[in-house]
This record gives C-alpha cells, sequence and structure tokens, in this order.
C-alpha cells in the first residue's frame, strides 16, 4: 500500500494511506523510512504522501491495536509528523498534511475519535510546527501532545484549586518540534514536566526533556520529568490497560512533587 | 482461458529472427555495459571506488531487452545487474561514472551510490537496496498514469530469483494483478542469491508457475540467447501495453562474476559452470553476429573501440569533478524548508 502510494506521489499524486491501525504501519516500515523518508534526499524528488495512523489505546483493543509510533517515525529523517489533540487540528492539519510536499506521517488518536466533537470546522489553523499554549499557568508546564493533552488539561483544571497554576503545551506535531514554545514556557514556569503515551525508553518525551536541559538548563528549578506507557506490550483488559497508560493519577502525583521542589 | 506459466520445455525455441538492426542495437549496449563494468571492477581493484561495484555480465542480455522495448513516459525500476537496460533506457554514462566515482555534479551527489541511483523525474526509479520493495512503487506509478488519463503506458521491474522470494514482491505482484496495471516483471535467476543456491532459496519445481496463482501470465526463457530474450521480453512489453494482465518472464542464467566485486564467488560449482545456462550471452550474440554475417569484423572492431572511448570519456570527465564536502552539504531531508526541525534557540 505504502509502497503504491510512494509510485503514485512520484508520478505526480498526492495520496493518502490509511493504516488500520498504527500498529500494522510496522509492516510498512520499510517502505515509509528507506523509501518515502530517503528519497527527497537521494534524488531531490519529493515524495508527497500522507499516511494515517490511527493511533493509541482505547478499552479493550489489546497489545496490537493500541500503539503509538510517532517516536519510531520522527527518529528518522525525512518525515514529518503530526499528532494533533483537537478536532480543529485534526481538520486543518490533515488538509496541510496533503498539501506538504514531503511524506507525512499523521498520528489520529482513537480516543478522540469518541470523545471530541466541534460545533463547526476552522477555516485556518496555526502553521505545521508551532505548539500551542492549550493552558496558561506559571508554575509547572507540562508538554503533551495528542490525547494526552487532554489528560494534562485534567489535571491542571484539578489542581487549580490547590492554587497551582499549570501551563499546558500541545505540540502539535513531534517533528518538527517546536523547541521555543517549550523554552518560552519553561522560563515562566521553571518547572517541566513530559507526558506520552508511547512506550518510555526513548522518544518524544525523552527528547524534550534533552533539548529543554540542553538549550534551557539555567530556567529549570527542579530536574524535568516524564510520564510514559509501562514497557510492556498494551494490555487488553481495562484495569490493566487504564494502568499501563499515563493516567490522571500518576500525572497529579508527579505534578506535585515536581512544584514542592 | 489465459496462456499463463508456459514452461521452456513446452515453448518452441525463439528463433534468432527478429529484426538485424535490433538485434545489433542491443549487441552494441551489451558491448559498452560489458566495457564499463570492466572498467569499473579495474578502478574498483585499484582502489579508486569507495564501496561496492555490482554488475551484471553474463545478464546483459536479458537487462538490454528490459530497456530496449520501453519509450519515453513508460516506467522503469532496474536492479543491481541492469547497466544494459538503464543505458539502453535512456541512462546517461556519466551519470553511472559520477555516481561510483562520487562526483558531486552525479544524480545522487555522493548521496547514494553505485547502482542505488535513477532520475525519478525521467522516470527511472532509483532503487533502495531492499528486495522487492520497488514492485509495488512500479505499480503505484502506473496507477498515477491512469489515473491521470495517459494511455499506452507500460512499466518494467526487474528482480532476481533471490528478491523473488521476498514478502515485499509477493504483495508487489498481487497488488499489480488486482489493480491490472500494465506491469512486466523480469525476473533473472542467476541461480545464486549472493552465495545461496537456488536448492535454499525455493522449493518449486519452476518459478514462472507463480504466475498463475497471482494472476500474471508466465514466461520463461534461456536468457544467455539474445534473440530469444528481445522476442520474449519484447512481446510481454507489447502484451502489457496492448492490455493483457501483467507479465511475468522468468530468464536463467548464470551470474558470471561475484555477487559484488568483493566476492570470489568460490561457491559456485564446476559442475553448474557447465550447464548451458552458464553462457556468456555476449559471446553468444557476437558469435550470432559472426556466423549470420549480420556485420563484418571491422565493424566489430570498431564498435568495441567506440565503446570504450566513451566510457573512457565518462570516466575521465567523472574523476575530474569534485566530490561533495561535508562543511558545505545542505544537510536537509526535506523539500518543504520551514518544517525542518531545529533543536531550537533561546532569545
Ligand atoms: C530484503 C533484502 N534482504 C537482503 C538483502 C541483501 N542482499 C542484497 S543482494 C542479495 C542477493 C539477491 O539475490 P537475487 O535477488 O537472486 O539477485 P542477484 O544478486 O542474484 O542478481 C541479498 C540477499 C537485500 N538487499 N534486501
Amino acid at each position: 500500500m505504502v509502497g503504491t502510494a510512494i509510485g503514485s506521489a512520484i508520478e505526480g499524486m498526492r495520496p493518502i494511506v490509511e493504516m488500520q491501525f498504527a500498529d500494522f504501519s510496522s509492516i510498512a516500515l520499510n517502505q515509509i523510512l528507506n523509501n518515502a523518508g530517503t528519497h527527497y534526499w537521494r534524488t531531490n524528488v519529493p515524495v508527497p504522501i500522507t499516511v494515517r495512523l490511527p493511533s493509541g489505546g482505547t478499552k479493550g483493543s489489546g497489545p496490537f491495536h493500541s500503539q503509538s509510533m510517532e517516536s519510531i517515525y520522527a527518529h528518522y529523517p525525512g518525515l514529518i509528523v503530526m499528532t494533533p489533540a483537537t478536532v480543529e487540528d485534526a481538520y486543518t492539519m490533515l488538509i496541510e498534511a496533503v498539501a506538504i510536499d514531503d511524506p507525512v506521517v499523521y498520528c489520529e488518536h482513537k480516543y478522540l475519535y469518541y470523545h471530541l466533537k466541534a460545533d463547526k470546522l476552522p477555516t485556518e489553523g496555526l502553521p505545521t510546527g508551532r505548539a500551542r499554549i492549550a493552558r496558561e499557568g506559571r508554575d509547572l508546564t507540562i508538554v503533551s501532545y495528542s490525547a494526552m493533552v487532554h489528560e494534562a488539561l485534567a489535571v491542571a483544571e484539578q489542581l487549580a484549586p490547590e492554587g497551582f497554576e499549570i501551563e499546558v503545551v500541545d505540540l502539535r506535531s513531534v517533528k518538527p518540534l517546536d523547541t521555543n514554545t517549550v523554552l518560552a514556557s519553561v522560563a515562566r514556569t521553571g518547572r517541566l514536566l513530559c507526558v506520552g503515551e508511547s512506550f518510555p525508553w526513548g522518544g518524544v518525551t525523552a527528547e524534550v526533556i534533552a533539548r529543554v536541559t540542553g538549550e534551557g538548563f539555567h530556567l529549570l528549578d527542579a530536574a524535568p520529568q516524564r510520564i510514559n506507557a509501562k514497557d510492556t506490550p498494551i494490555p487488553y483488559h481495562p484495569n490493566l490497560w487504564s494502568a499501563h497508560r499515563p493516567n490522571a493519577k500518576e500525572i497529579v502525583r508527579k505534578a506535585r512533587a515536581l512544584l514542592r521542589e | 482461458m489465459l496462456q499463463t506459466a508456459q514452461r521452456q520445455s513446452k515453448t518452441k525455441k525463439p528463433k534468432t529472427a527478429l529484426p538485424h538492426e535490433r538485434f545489433l542495437e542491443a549487441f552494441r549496449w551489451m558491448l559498452l555495459t560489458r566495457t564499463l563494468e570492466e572498467k569499473l571492477v579495474s578502478l574498483y581493484r585499484g582502489g579508486l571506488i569507495t564501496g561496492g561495484v555490482y554488475i551484471g555480465k553474463g545478464q546483459e542480455a536479458v537487462s538490454v531487452a528490459c530497456g530496449l522495448f520501453l519509450k519515453k513516459g513508460d516506467i522503469f525500476a532496474p536492479l543491481i545487474r541492469d547497466q544494459a537496460g538503464r543505458s539502453a533506457f535512456g541512462e546517461r554514462l556519466l551519470d553511472v561514472t559520477r555516481t561510483y566515482l562520487g562526483s558531486r555534479l552525479g544524480p545522487m551527489r555522493g548521496r547514494d551510490g553505485n547502482i542505488h541511483r535513477g532520475r525519478p523525474q525521467e522516470n527511472q526509479l532509483a532503487m533502495v537496496s531492499h528486495l522487492g520493495a520497488m514492485i509495488s512503487v512500479t505499480v503505484g506509478a502506473l496507477m498515477s498514469k491512469r489515473f491521470k488519463g495517459e494511455k499506452g503506458f507500460v512499466g518494467l521491474a526487474c528482480i532476481g530469483e533471490g528478491g523473488m522470494q521476498a514478502g515485499a514482491f509477493h504483495e508487489g505482484m498481487n497488488i499489480a494483478a488486482v489493480e491490472q496495471v500494465p506491469l512486466v516483471i523480469v525476473a533473472t535467476n542467476n541461480h545464486y542469491a549472493y552465495s545461496t543456491p537456488n536448492d535454499r532459496e525455493f522449493a518449486c519445481d519452476d518459478l514462472v508457475d507463480r504466475a498463475i496463482g497471482y494472476g500474471f501470465e508466465g514466461y520463461s526463457l534461456d536468457g544467455t540467447d539474445l534473440g530469444a530474450c528481445l522476442e520474449v521480453i519484447g512481446g510481454a512489453v507489447k502484451r502489457a501495453r496492448a492490455g493483457r494482465p501483467p507479465q511475468l518472464v522468468v530468464a536463467s542464467v548464470l551470474r558470471l562474476s561475484g555477487h559484488g566485486e568483493h566476492d570470489d564467488a568460490s561457491y559456485v560449482t564446476e559442475e553448474i559452470k557447465r550447464e548451458p545456462f552458464a553462457r556468456d550471452c555476449l559471446k553468444v550474440a557476437e558469435q550470432a553476429i559472426v556466423d549470420l554475417k549480420l556485420v563484418d569484423a571491422e565493424t566489430l572492431a570498431e564498435w568495441r573501440k567506440e565503446a570504450a572511448a566513451k566510457v573512457d570519456e565518462a570516466i575521465a570527465t567523472a574523476q575530474k569533478e569534485a566530490p561533495p564536502e561535508g562543511d558545505k552539504e545542505d544537510w536537509c531531508a526535506l523539500s518543504t524548508r520551514d518544517l525542518v526541525d531545529d533543536v531550537g534557540t533561546i532569545e
């Protein structure tokens, strides 16, 4: 499927490939990473394909229908990786993904299919590569993307009565990663917590922390922290699943610890 | 009933009854290829080429037939032993020498090397190493042409018998047949995938039998016989162009070199070297030219000289050109420059 999309794109079309689900794009890694991702660099001919990845966990989906693969795609050169968290972004970014001349991996979280609604569709959105301040605050920055933005917002709401003002940054795309918006937020709050749904080894949350510590170590009042899913396959049973992924309880615990430092 | 999976044993031996001009034209591309590749090998031995050198010695007849029947606008997906086909399809010699010798002016500009080259904007697809991956890419390019309303085009993708065993190859064949695109797959069975012999590669009786299982029409041929290559591959291209189902051609040859020039091919048995498919297709074609008195010895000598001069010139030009340089390179893997990821700057 991805191979045919690459061929069509070389011949001038703008194909959209929909994976059911993100997990199965592992079968197409070779075409996405080694063919689409290298093509412009090698030949000067861009490959404008959009690969839609229904991503992330929902109750009962189990190990092979729940994965978040943005970190793998972001690791490789030559790809743009979008991770919208809102209906508005899902809409404008998908349109933009198709318009972009380079391959775009568009990670759409399945949880959001069921939980988000909008009355009308926007006519324009923020440009790709720009993060969004989803909630303003001055005590702690939570950097997140995709469905975890909503967990972060819930935590910010929960801690507000205690007098904590938490700023939530929605990355929108993990590649390019808007390091400047994150740094500016950390400059205001001095504290950083990154939340991502993918597995804990490396990945987006680690990358954000590496960049903030490398570029803005002096802005930090406490060691930056991150929360990811557990380092096991994703479980089927809802009780296990909700404990496997980052959840509000865990985010609250880590946020409180950071705020106390 | 479709005529599928025709075995070599069941086909009449194709006569060398093609127009002599085409045979001679093909022979000259083969000669140029042999001359070029021998030169590349000596440059490699002299330490003047970085990375591998992969040649198509013994496969030039099959390969040239792959390139010769394609027209402008057709899609060609060559692999590692297809210099003759690449040249016949229109690849410039300078593209070859610049890529092997690391000139920054070549199509790959030092970013990729040896046979991993192409000009997709001229429908010469640039192979990735992963065998089988280019089949579905060729199918996609053909689908795109169909969407755009183009007519009368074909695509031709090459593969080795080893690559035929890769999952991506199966998927590619399947989607080609499902989409009924005008595709020809030419599989060259050179009896080894690197050092792995046929009996460790597949267990079916004859690879061409696979055609029917996918919905392809299949043909076998003796890849050492240039006349047969032109007839069978030319016929397959014609049928695909005319709207017949996708075509699979399986050619039998022996690889007359190592896998790459780093390989002495000591595993190739003496017994297999005595097989009829172990003949050198270039010598066989030249003998036919002499026997049928298609041209005289003087003309043959003249062609040799011309080929050598062209090769020497392409090498000399590439050798004079500057290599790419790390600190001047444009390290950007995206064409959309404002979406390049950078680590950020604190203002
Ligand atoms: C998917 C994949 N696996 C392994 C390799 C390494 N490899 C490169 S060439 C080759 C042998 C290929 O044999 P065959 O397809 O018969 O072509 P030949 O080299 O004989 O022309 C192998 C195993 C590869 N390029 N791609």
